[in-house]
């Protein structure tokens, strides 16, 4: 094998690991991409959101919209579903969640928002998205959200649904149950 | 194969070892080549008898022969066996036996490696056949493999089907980069890359999208295994993750890897029609330009693929523009060979017709893809048998019968015999109308709402479906009528001249048929 | 996997009858090889754009097959022996690239409007929220907090060819999302498992449910009538057999059924008060168990090991009641089986376990212990 095709050897292997890493580097660079362009309605975790505040605009409707994943067994609702608020000024709404079985467990709720595009006029200062909640069995709690919506929202957006998923994420072996399925 | 050429062999100072372990063994590009092809031919056979198991329990509504979870794990292997392990590897074939006779090479520049890539392959698929016999069943989500089905949801055999992906992958691409090195650093003097036959210059492109996006693909199975066993949640919502992701990330490696399997066979049927045509082809640089374009923009229209997932306005706009901008580049392609045949003088041999039926059916499978990337209309075909019309028009009559034409039109110079031609002439029209017969009616079961990837269906869709099926098994039995002739033909017949057709072109014909076992050791001089 | 077709010749007899009665009829339906016009704005939109482009590419198919056959005709090697000797052409290069572009724009143009119109997320006047499942759809009223879920009403029977199909055959079920017509309806789309996708053909939505997230689709839909649709994304197992059906009325009517879809609620709590005696438990836990267990643990019970275990002399089933009711209300984490602690009512969660611990013998080997409705309400209690 001569020189050059030595050389072109190697600049393909190097590309192949450089593809190769930059799969994985399609990961953080999509958050970005859904940030920027609200894809799927993801929320970004609070931010420094106090200087959203603005001034009062118009009218908004908030749809609260709750679903458990899965084998999820608690009560997980919206304290209330639908919430009239203003652009430019803070509101707070909460999430009723009950674990009703008889072990500890452990949850994860995900957020996301529709329309899509709403997305990035939306700023939470305090959310209990992305956040473990551990509940004994019976134990209840109220999860508070404190968001505010951009008063630059386009007109088109009167409506807007925030949506809750929670998800069972309760490390089983670490809760002593007799665990076993009906096999 | 091997018995013609060892016949030969003794006119050169070293030829093939004997026996099995010659085939074992073997660095020889021809030797690798037919390996490649013969294997892809086993797995034609294979994915085509659990096509034919798809299609009777579609013969009717109602469940008759398989079980839903079976049929599942029969479209799943269906779908990866015809694409990684038919159409791939017979390209891979192809460009083995092609690439150093039509660039004046002795050989592929790295021929251990070559020899490595193929022997690789054999133990993917076997592994991933395996699976069949494993608990809980083969993969049954689809060729996609989209997450969480394919991760939370998915049977323990998908830990083998990710390792069967990671050594398909790892052959792909050291046979792609054997490939750019053998075009890159042995072109024979005088071959400038503007010189080059089209077939070389498709297999150089089709490299290096395959070493742009299969690393891709290994990265995708390998966080599907991270996900699997060892607790990161990239694909999984319960952890923060997005199963979205993964279908931006299957489909950044899916569409250049639909290009990969057509690409070639632009080059195959170019050649073919300025043989038959008996006039030079018509706009070579442009067909050139063409192919690159087509390669460059089959890196930002992946999302096309997934107009259904909720992408926001901008997003959709953006992947219908680009998407319906491929069809120019596309046009100018048949545009092109529509030109070589005007005012030719035409002949039909069975490599003639073939390239005849892939221009036509390939053009249909090319509008089907301009219909489905109207984004507004796309809500409408996605995911129903309109998409599997679609891409088995651009897959079966267009890559498979370029295989084939490639095939009837060079396997005089792999094995010294003319074809049957009367038998091969049969062989085509069965598969012709067996193949028009299966897809072409799916467009209206499509249209009509019948979804893809159902065992089952309602009651208007019954008729449409039986003809299907009948056409599915014509076009199954023509290819044992392929293997027939190809059999043939390895053990004897006519014998054929170096030039074979009467207008060739390429350095290919200038050598003996059958091809000696080593050819060009002096590179030839190219005015 | 052949087993079925060992004991169904019978079936395979009825389906050649019956199939060999309709292609006289059926192939002469345009409507069975085109797309549906539907019933909405949007998707009148997109059958007009269907059908534009489908126009455009029979107009340029047959201008360019037109040359090639020409070509392929006129020029053979007996009418033209010797061969023209050009191969390229600037201006004409030039001209191919540049119309099919200019072309292209022109299918851009109203496509792009379409899609645009589509995209008009405004507020609706209903909002449901549609929740895809293995295998089944749930829709939730958000204003009325009314929810239920809709499952495939196809007899097993008739899918396994023992008796004739029915007219809407696989895309039928129990209970149908309602909404009203001519009124802005807005799905809020999502899953609860696997990624799912929600078709109406009828109305041009295709939407795919992602599990952990929302989609949003609308429409107005100008019509009454019964609209069937499919789960167009591969789910799973029964991935062909969770239909979609949206039956569309006048206001007046949908107004009555929100209140008797309410009264029904108030009649479930009345009904898991009530004393209830072991037979009506296990005819009514019959019924739950046909609509949301046969599936995977099968009519017989013998389930499809090892993903699907035998509930016929399962241990649980036989001595472990209270490990039986665990299972249903929290699922198997792991496994297949999911909770139905939010799918079913109290009486059918009782009724359900009540007859899958007395059916195939189970009470005969067991203990027999069965399950009333205040025992579901007593489990749902804090326990602290």
């Amino acid at each position: 094998m001569n020189n050059s095709a030595k050389k072109t050897l190697k600049y393909l292997s190097l590309a192949v690991f450089g593809m190769f890493f930059f799969s994985f580097a399609l990961v953080p660079l999509y958050d970005v991409f859904c940030e920027v362009t609200g894809l799927n309605g993801k929320i970004s975790q609070s931010e420094e959101a106090s200087a959203y505040e603005s001034q009062i605009g118009r009218d908004l409707t908030v749809q609260f919209v709750s679903h458990n994943a899965e084998q999820m067994p608690w009560v997980f609702k919206p304290s209330e579903r639908i919430m009239k608020v203003k652009t430019g000024k803070y509101s707070n709404a909460t999430f009723y969640v009950k674990n009703n079985t008889n072990k500890p467990m452990t949850a994860r709720a995900i957020p996301s928002v529709a329309p899509s595009n709403a997305n990035e006029y939306l700023k939470k200062l305090e959310c209990f998205c992305f956040e473990e909640q551990f509940l004994n069995p019976g134990e209840e709690a109220l999860l508070p959200v404190r968001f505010i919506f951009d008063s630059d929202i386009p007109d088109s957006i009167n409506n807007v649904a925030l949506s809750y998923t929670i998800f069972d994420i309760t490390n089983y072996d670490e809760v002593e149950i007799a665990h076993h399925d009906m096999r | 194969m091997s018995a013609v050429i060892e016949s030969h062999h003794d006119d050169h100072h070293h030829g093939p070892a004997k026996g099995i372990m010659r085939w074992v063994l073997t660095t020889n590009h021809k030797d690798i080549g037919s390996l490649y092809l013969w294997f892809s031919f086993a797995m034609f056979l294979i994915g085509g008898a659990m096509a034919m198991v798809i299609r009777a329990e579609l013969f009717q509504p109602g469940m008759q022969i398989v079980e839903p979870a079976f049929y599942n794990q029969m479209l799943t292997l269906h779908g990866l066996i015809m694409v990684f392990g038919a159409v791939m590897p017979a390209f891979v074939g192809l460009a083995n036996w092609l690439v150093p006779m039509m660039i004046g090479a002795p050989d592929m520049a790295l021929p251990r490696l070559n020899n490595l890539s193929f022997w690789i392959l054999p133990f993917a698929f076997g592994i991933l056949l395996s699976s069949l016999f494993m608990e809980g069943g083969a993969p049954n989500f689809g060729w996609t493999f989209y997450a969480p089905l394919s991760t939370t949801y998915a049977p323990p055999s998908v830990t083998f089907f990710i390792f069967s992906v990671h050594i398909m992958g790892a052959s792909s691409i050291m046979g792609s980069i054997n490939v750019i090195v053998t075009i890159m650093n042995m072109r024979a003097p005088g071959m400038d890359l503007m010189k080059m036959p089209l077939f070389v210059w498709s297999w150089l492109i089709t490299a290096y999208l395959l070493i742009a996006v299969m690393p891709v693909l290994a990265g995708a199975v390998t966080m599907m295994l991270m996900d699997i066993h060892f607790g990161t949640s990239f694909f999984n919502a319960a952890g923060g993750g997005d199963p979205v992701l993964f279908q931006h990330i299957f489909w950044f490696f899916g569409h250049p890897e639909v290009y990969i399997m057509i690409l070639p066979a632009f080059g195959i049927t170019s050649h073919i029609i300025e043989t038959f045509a008996r006039k030079q082809l018509f706009g070579y640089s442009s067909m050139v330009w063409a192919m690159l374009s087509i390669a460059i923009l089959s890196f930002v229209v992946w999302a096309h693929h997934m107009f259904t997932v909720g992408m926001p306005l901008a997003a959709e706009l953006f992947f219908m523009w680009a998407t319906m901008l491929i069809a120019v580049p596309t046009g100018v392609k048949v545009f092109n060979w529509v030109a070589t045949m005007f005012r030719g003088s035409i002949t039909y041999e069975t490599p003639m017709l073939f390239a005849i039926a892939f221009v036509v059916l390939f053009t249909i499978g090319g509008f089907s893809g301009l219909m489905l990337a109207i984004t507004p209309a796309d809500f409408q075909y996605h995911d129903t048998y309109f998409v599997v019309a679609h891409f088995h028009y651009v897959l079966v009559p267009g890559s498979v019968f370029s295989i084939m034409a490639a095939v009837y039109y060079w396997i005089p110079k792999w094995t010294g015999n003319m074809y049957d031609e009367r038998l091969s002439r049969l062989h085509f029209w069965l598969s012709f109308v067996g193949v028009n017969v299966t897809f072409f009616p799916q467009h209206w079961i499509g249209l009509a709402g019948m979804p893809r990837r159902y065992p089952d269906y309602a009651l208007q869709f019954a008729d449409w479906n039986m003809v299907s099926t009948a056409g599915a098994f014509l076009f199954g039995a023509s290819q044992v009528l392929f293997l027939f002739i190809v059999l043939k033909t390895v053990l004897g017949g006519k014998k054929a001249t170096p030039e074979v057709w009467e207008g060739a072109r390429g350095l290919e014909w200038t050598v003996d048929s059958p091809a000696p076992y080593h050819t060009f050791s002096t590179p030839p001089k190219v005015s | 996997m052949f087993q079925r077709l060992k004991n169904n010749y019978r079936t395979i007899f009825y389906s050649l009858l019956t199939t060999s009665f309709y292609p006289a009829k059926a192939f002469a339906q345009w409507d069975n090889m085109n797309m549906r016009e539907g019933v909405t704005q949007v998707s009148r939109d997109v059958f007009e754009l269907h059908m534009l482009i489908f126009y455009i590419c029979v107009a340029i198919g047959t201008l360019v097959f037109g040359v090639m056959f020409f070509s392929l005709f006129r020029y053979t090697k007996k009418r033209n022996p010797v061969p023209a000797t050009f191969h390229e052409s600037t201006k004409l290069e030039f001209a191919w690239t540049l119309v099919p572009f200019l072309i292209l724009v022109a299918m851009a143009v109203p496509a792009s409007k379409t899609l645009q119109d589509i995209y008009q997320d405004e507020e609706g006047e209903i909002n449901i929220q549609v929740v895809g499942y293995q295998w089944k759809w749930e829709y939730k009223y958000l204003e009325d907090d009314i929810n239920f879920f809709s499952n495939l009403s196809t007899d097993q029977d008739e899918i396994y060819n023992l008796v004739p199909k029915g007219e809407n055959y696989l895309l039928e079920v129990d209970e149908p999302l309602i909404i009203p017509v001519n009124t802005r309806v807005r799905f809020l789309i999502t899953a609860n498992d696997v990624i799912h996708s929600w078709w109406v053909p009828d109305f041009a939505i295709k939407q795919d449910a992602i599990p952990g997230f929302i989609n949003t689709a609308w429409t107005k839909v100008e019509e009454p009538g019964i609209y069937r649709g499919n789960c167009t994304e591969l789910c799973g197992k029964n991935h062909g057999f969770m239909p979609v059906v949206v039956k569309v009325v006048e206001q007046e009517e949908y107004d009555n059924w929100i209140i008797s879809k309410k009264n029904e609620a108030i009649k479930l709590a009345e009904l898991t008060e009530k004393e209830w005696s072991l037979a009506e438990l296990t005819s009514r836990g019959e019924g739950v168990y046909e609509k949301n267990c046969v599936a995977c643990h099968q009519a017989s019970g013998q389930g499809m090991p090892p993903i699907f275990p035998a509930l016929a002399g399962s241990e649980i089933a036989l001595y472990d009641k209270s490990r039986h009711l665990e299972i249903l209300m929290e699922g198997v984490q792991g496994a297949a089986m999911q909770s139905y602690a939010n799918q079913l009512s109290e009486v059918d969660m009782a009724a359900v376990i009540t007859y899958t611990r007395q059916a195939w013998g189970n009470a005969e080997n067991g203990d027999g212990a069965y399950v009333v409705p205040k025992d579901i309400v007593e489990y749902k209690k804090p326990k602290i």
